[in-house]
Parts: C-alpha cells; structure tokens; sequence
C-alpha cells in the first residue's frame, strides 16, 4: 500500500471523526432545544433544521455522497421532489378542508 | 457465469451495479418512510391542537437519546469497518462489524424496553393517532434494524470468507450494506425529533 494511500485513508478517518462528534452534539443540541420556551412552531422548525443539518452529514460523509457520480445525486433529485409531493398532500388537504369551513 | 460490473465501474453509470442497484433501493425506501411521514404530518394536522405534544409525553426522552446515540456510533463503526478494508486490516474489519451488531443490538433491547413500558401502561396502537403512527414508524424502522443485522451476521461470520478470494468485490459488498445502515441511521435523526421531542 501506497503511503499517499494511506495518508489519504488516514484523512477519511478524521472527516469520520468530526462528524461523529458533530452528530453526537447536534443529537444533545436537539434535545437541549426541546426543552426552551419556544412557541410550537417554532420548536418544530429548529427540531427539523438541526435533523437536516445531522441527515446531511451523514449522506455526505458517511454514504460519501459529497464525492459521488453524478447519475446517483440525479436519482436522488427525483425521489427527493416525490418525497416533497408526498409531503405537500397532507398539507393541500389540510388547507381545502380549512377552505370549505 | 461470472456477474458483471461487480467491481469495475460499468462505462454508462460511471459505478458498479451493486451501488446503483442499493441507491435505486433506498429510492424506494425514501418513498415508504416519506409514505408514513407524510401520514405523520396528516394525523397531526387532524389531531386537537397540542395533541400530539401531550400523548407523546409518555415516550421515555433520555432512552430514545441514549439509542440515538448508539446508532450514530454504529454508523461510525460501520464506515470504520469498511475503511478497515481498504487498509487490508482484516482483523480490524471483524472487530468493527462486531461493534456495529453490538450496537444494533443495544439498539433493539432498548427499544424492547420501551415497547414494554408502554404495553405495561395499556399504551397500544389503538389508544390515539400518536401511538397508531408511532408504533406504525418505529416497528417498521426496527424491522429494517433486523434485516440489516441479518445481513451484517452474514457478511462478519459466513460471508467474510470471500476477502480470501474475491477482496474487491468484498469490499464493496461491505460499502454496500453501509450504505443501506446509514439510511436506517438517516431516518432515525429524523423519527427522533417528530416522535419524542415536538
């Protein structure tokens, strides 16, 4: 094995590192929000940024999607405007019914 | 017949066929959980205001923290064991899989706990929408807990045999099941927040 090999394992390991430690904060961040004296949306929208930011991590570094082939993030692009479609029925039917009261 | 594309990338795809059949596959995934978040936003939405705040109350916080945090560490060891591979580290590759099936296992005997809590309390799926979506989103997230570590027993003990004469494609059979551990980690960062703390 090549040193340069190596050096360059030894740097993912480190990235893995950071990011252990940063989803193990964020993980306390998110409970240590939980108990503030938010308003309920407002509590719903920290809750959701700080789990994007933790899901981000891990698909970049841990599934190595920052580094990945194009055709693999255009797959990805497409269930992700399915899972917004998805997302918005509820509310669309949510915002008819209040339509018709 | 020897399968194709195994290990060298396939020219169209620019990746070997296992990668983008396990994408296609958490794809697929993305869309059944999106399903059940999306019933999620649906019930709560129908529920009495605060609702869904209130019955949650029963869930315990600091056990469903401590099995967050085991996920996050089995998704560490998982990617550790698959680095161990690259490093021809064999030895390291068994101990970080082994890691990774302890914490999945912490895992499921934690969550055994807390299914057992709330049956002791007469909590059932059937007592409010809460529990109904709860039960549903969970059991279905440990069911996928189950099939990975069917998989990951398979690739440490039997499976692990194949690093003797094809280490490449061994290789990426270890990123592969990663890929799939991360996701049920993924969605976990997400069940975490909706179900215990809001």
């Amino acid at each position: 094995m090549s040193s340069g090999h190596d050096a360059d394992i030894q740097s993912h390991i480190k990235i893995y590192m950071i990011v252990f430690a940063s989803l193990a904060v964020l993980t306390i961040v998110t409970v240590a929000a939980s108990y503030l004296n938010l308003t309920s949306g407002e509590s719903i929208f920290l809750a959701l940024v700080i789990a994007s930011v933790k899901g981000s991590l891990v698909a970049c570094f841990f599934m190595h999607l920052i580094s990945e082939k194009a055709f693999i993030t255009w797959i990805l692009m497409l269930t992700a405007g399915f899972f917004f479609i998805l997302m918005f029925i509820p509310m669309a039917s949510f915002i008819d019914q209040a339509q018709i009261r | 017949m020897e399968i194709p594309y195994t290990v060298d990338e396939r020219p169209d795809t620019g990746i070997y066929n296992a990668k983008l059949g396990i994408w296609l596959f958490l794809a697929s995934e993305v869309m059944l959980f999106g399903g059940l978040f999306s019933a999620y936003v649906f019930l709560r939405l129908g529920a009495p205001v605060g609702a869904f705040h209130e019955w949650g109350q029963e869930l315990n916080v600091p056990l469903a923290t401590l099995n967050t945090l085991i996920l996050i560490s089995s998704s560490m060891t998982m990617v550790m064991s698959w680095v161990s591979l690259k490093m021809n580290d064999f030895k390291k590759f068994k101990l970080y899989m082994a890691l990774t099936l302890l914490c999945a296992l912490c895992f499921l005997v934690i969550k055994y706990l807390e299914y057992s809590a709330k049956i002791h309390h007469h909590i059932y799926p059937s007592t409010n929408t809460f529990y109904a979506i709860y039960f549903t989103l969970t059991g279905l997230h440990g069911l996928h807990i189950i099939g990975g570590m069917v998989v990951l027993f398979y690739l440490w003990v039997p499976g692990s045999n194949m690093w003797n004469t094809k280490p490449e494609q061994f290789t990426n059979r270890i990123e592969i099941v990663g890929l799939y551990w991360h996701f049920v980690d993924l969605v976990w960062i997400f069940l975490f927040p909706i179900l215990y703390l809001l």
